[in-house]
C-alpha cells in the first residue's frame, strides 16, 4: 500500500470512517448471525439427521437420516389439517382486515371530531398482549360466556371455543380484531399519498361516493393492500398464543391446530425436534410461495 | 372527497355532507364499540365480587379488589411484573445502544457490505420469529445453557431490526451540512453520534421505544420456552399457565385471570395513551415499509 503516502487528508478520513461504520454495525451484524442467520442453517441441518436434546456440555450422535423427517411431516394428517388451517385463517383474515380498516380509515382520514380518541380506541387491542385479551375473549365466548347468554337459544352448540367447526374462524376472527387498529394507521397514511385532485376529477366526471372509493381509493392504496396481505401471511405461520390458549392447545381435535403449535408439540413436549425442524422449513418454503402468489394477485392490473 | 362540496348548490347537495357526516360518525363509534366492550368487560369484570358470563356481570356493582389479591396469591404479581420488566428494559437498552450505531452507521458512514447489510435489515424483518424457535431453543437453552435466565429471555429479541430501520430513516433525513461541518472540526463519529445526531433524533428514539416495548412486554412463546421456574417468568407467561391450569385454586377464577390481564395490559396500554401525540400513523409507515 505505497498509495497510502498520496492519500489526501479528506479520503483519509474516509477510510477511518469506514472502519468506524464497521465497527458501529459489528453488534447489530453479530447479533443477526447468532439470532437469523445460523439458526436458520441449523434448522435445516437438524430437519436431515435425527436428533435428540441434550443437556449442556453431553453429546449424543446426530446421524443423518436424509428426507425421513420430512416423509413423516408430508405423511402425518394432523400437519395437513395445521396448513388447512392457515388457509382458513387467510381466507377469513385478509378480506376481513382489508375491507374494515380501509373503510375505518376513510372514515378517520375526514375533518371529524375525537378523532385521538377513535385512533387510540381502534388501536388499543394492537398494543395489548396477547395473552391478556385472549383471557377476555375466553370469558366472552365460553360456553357460559356473555355472549352465549346474549344469544339464548341461538347460541352454537358446542359453543364457539371448542366446537371444531367454529374454532378456527374464532381465531381468525380474533387475530383480526386485534391487529385491525394496526392495519387502520397503516390504510390511514396511505390515504395522505392519494391526490385530492383525483377525487375531483372524479367527481366533475359524475362519480358518486361508492364509484370514487372503488376507483381512486383502492387503487391509491394499494401498495399498503400489498402489505396487509404478506403481513396477514407472516401471522398465520406465526399463530401459536392463540390456539394454544384460546382453544385449549389447538383442540378440539386438532380443528385449530397452527403449524407453530406443531412444532411446539412434537417438538419440545415430544422431543421429536427433527421432526419439528423439517416442519419449520416446510412452513418457510409454504409462506415463501404463498406471500409471492399473494403479490402477484395484489399488483395486477397495477 | 373534497370533490363534492363543488357540486351545484341545491338543497339535496347541501344535505349530503351532513348525511355522510352522520355516516361517519356511526361507523366509527361502531367500531369504537367494538374494539373499547372487551376492555370494559375486563375491567369490569377484575373488580366485581363473582364474575360470571351472564348479562349483569357487565354493569359495575358490589366492586372489590379482592380478584387483585386472589390473583396475586396464585402467581405472585409482583415477581413476575419485575421479571416482565427486567426482560423489556435489557431489549430497550439493547435496541437504543446497538440499534442507534446500526441505524447511524448505515445512514451516515460508507463502509464495505453497507448495502448487503442494509437488505439483510428489510429480509430480517420479514421472516416469521416463530420459525426459529427450535433451533433458538435448541442453542440458547440447550446449547448455552441460558434456560429460567434473564439473558435467555433477551437475547433473540436484543436488536430490534425495525428500530434500526427507524433510526436510519431519521439520520438519513438530517441536513447532510451539521454532519461535515462537525468532522471539519475534528469531532470523532461516535463524538458525532452523541452530541448532534442522539439530540435531534428524540422523536425517532420515542417512536422506536414504544414500538420496541410493546414486543418483549407482550411476549408470549418465547419467554413461555426459556422459563420453566415460576420465579423466572414474565408475567404474560405466568398469566398463561394460570389460565391453563391454575384457575381452580382461587374463588372467583374469572375474575382473577381479568384481574391479571388487566395488569399484563395496564403500562402498555398507559405508555401508548401518554405518548399517543408522539406516535402518527406516518411513523408507523415508515417502521413498516421496509
Amino acid at each position: 500500500m505505497t498509495m497510502n503516502l498520496r492519500v489526501t487528508p479528506a479520503s483519509r478520513h474516509g477510510r477511518a470512517r469506514s472502519r468506524t461504520g464497521q465497527l458501529f454495525v459489528t453488534p447489530y451484524v453479530l447479533f443477526l448471525l447468532a439470532v437469523f442467520a445460523v439458526p436458520l442453517g441449523y434448522t435445516v441441518w437438524i430437519s436431515f439427521h435425527r436428533f435428540y436434546f441434550t443437556a449442556p456440555g453431553t453429546h449424543v450422535d446426530s446421524p443423518w437420516v436424509g428426507l425421513s423427517n420430512y416423509r413423516d411431516v408430508f405423511t402425518d394428517p394432523v400437519v395437513g389439517r395445521a396448513f388447512l388451517n392457515i388457509v382458513i385463517f387467510l381466507v377469513i383474515n385478509v378480506p376481513l382486515t382489508v375491507v374494515l380498516s380501509l373503510v375505518l380509515a376513510s372514515a378517520l382520514n375526514a375533518k371529524i371530531r375525537f378523532r385521538a380518541f377513535f385512533r387510540a380506541a381502534y388501536y388499543l387491542p394492537y398494543i395489548t398482549a396477547s395473552v391478556a385479551l385472549v383471557a377476555v375473549w375466553q370469558f366472552l365466548f365460553g360456553s357460559d360466556g356473555f355472549v352465549n347468554h346474549l344469544l339464548g337459544s341461538h347460541a352454537p352448540d358446542p359453543s364457539w371455543l371448542v366446537n371444531s367447526d367454529l374454532a378456527m374462524p374464532m381465531i381468525a376472527f380474533f387475530v383480526t380484531w386485534k391487529q385491525l387498529g394496526f392495519f387502520v394507521m397503516l390504510y390511514l397514511a396511505a390515504l395522505q399519498n392519494v391526490g385530492k385532485e383525483l377525487y375531483e376529477a372524479a367527481s366533475v366526471d359524475g362519480a358518486g361516493r361508492v364509484r370514487q372509493f372503488l376507483s381512486v381509493t383502492v387503487p391509491g392504496v394499494r401498495p399498503a393492500t400489498t402489505l396487509v396481505v404478506i403481513y396477514a401471511v407472516i401471522t398465520g405461520a406465526n399463530l401459536f398464543s392463540e390456539p394454544y390458549l384460546l382453544t385449549g392447545g389447538g383442540g378440539p381435535d386438532h380443528a385449530s391446530a397452527s403449524p407453530v403449535l406443531l412444532m411446539y408439540q412434537k417438538g419440545i413436549e415430544q422431543g421429536h425436534p427433527d421432526f419439528a425442524a423439517a416442519l419449520g422449513v416446510v412452513l418457510v418454503g409454504f409462506v415463501l410461495v404463498i406471500s409471492l402468489a399473494a403479490r402477484k394477485l395484489t399488483e395486477r392490473g397495477n | 372527497m373534497s370533490g363534492s362540496l363543488r357540486t351545484p348548490d341545491t338543497a339535496a347537495a347541501r344535505r349530503r355532507p351532513a348525511r355522510r357526516r352522520a355516516l361517519q360518525y356511526t361507523v366509527l363509534s361502531l367500531g369504537a364499540v367494538a374494539f373499547l366492550f372487551p376492555f370494559y368487560y375486563m375491567i369490569v369484570g377484575s373488580l366485581r365480587a363473582t364474575t360470571t358470563g351472564d348479562l349483569s356481570s357487565a354493569v359495575p356493582s358490589g366492586l372489590t379488589g379482592d380478584s387483585y389479591t386472589a390473583v396475586n396469591g396464585a402467581i405472585s404479581l409482583g415477581r413476575s411484573l419485575l421479571n416482565s420488566g427486567i426482560m423489556t428494559i435489557g431489549v430497550l437498552l439493547c435496541t437504543l445502544v446497538f440499534g442507534l450505531l446500526a441505524g447511524y452507521a448505515l445512514a451516515q458512514l460508507h463502509f464495505r457490505g453497507r448495502g448487503t447489510l442494509f437488505a439483510s435489515l428489510l429480509l430480517v424483518q420479514m421472516v416469521p420469529f416463530q420459525l426459529l424457535m427450535l433451533p433458538l431453543y435448541v442453542l440458547v437453552v440447550r446449547d448455552y445453557g441460558l434456560g429460567d435466565n434473564y439473558l435467555g429471555m433477551i437475547l433473540p429479541f436484543a436488536v430490534n431490526s425495525t428500530a434500526v430501520f427507524l433510526f436510519r430513516q431519521f439520520f438519513l433525513q438530517m441536513p447532510q451540512s451539521l454532519f461535515e461541518a462537525a468532522r471539519i472540526d475534528g469531532a470523532g463519529e461516535l463524538r458525532i453520534l452523541l452530541r448532534i445526531a442522539l439530540p435531534m433524533a428524540r422523536p425517532a428514539v420515542l417512536t422506536a421505544l414504544l414500538l420496541t416495548f410493546i414486543g418483549p412486554w407482550n411476549e408470549f412463546l418465547w419467554p413461555f420456552l426459556v422459563t420453566k421456574d415460576a420465579d423466572m417468568q414474565p408475567l404474560a407467561v405466568s398469566l398463561a399457565s394460570f389460565l391453563s391450569n391454575l384457575q381452580g385454586t382461587v374463588a372467583n377464577p374469572t375474575g382473577a385471570l381479568l384481574a391479571g390481564a388487566c395488569v399484563l395490559a395496564a403500562p402498555a396500554v398507559a405508555l401508548f395513551l401518554l405518548f399517543q401525540r408522539h406516535f402518527t400513523s406516518t411513523d408507523i409507515d415508515s417502521g413498516v415499509k421496509g
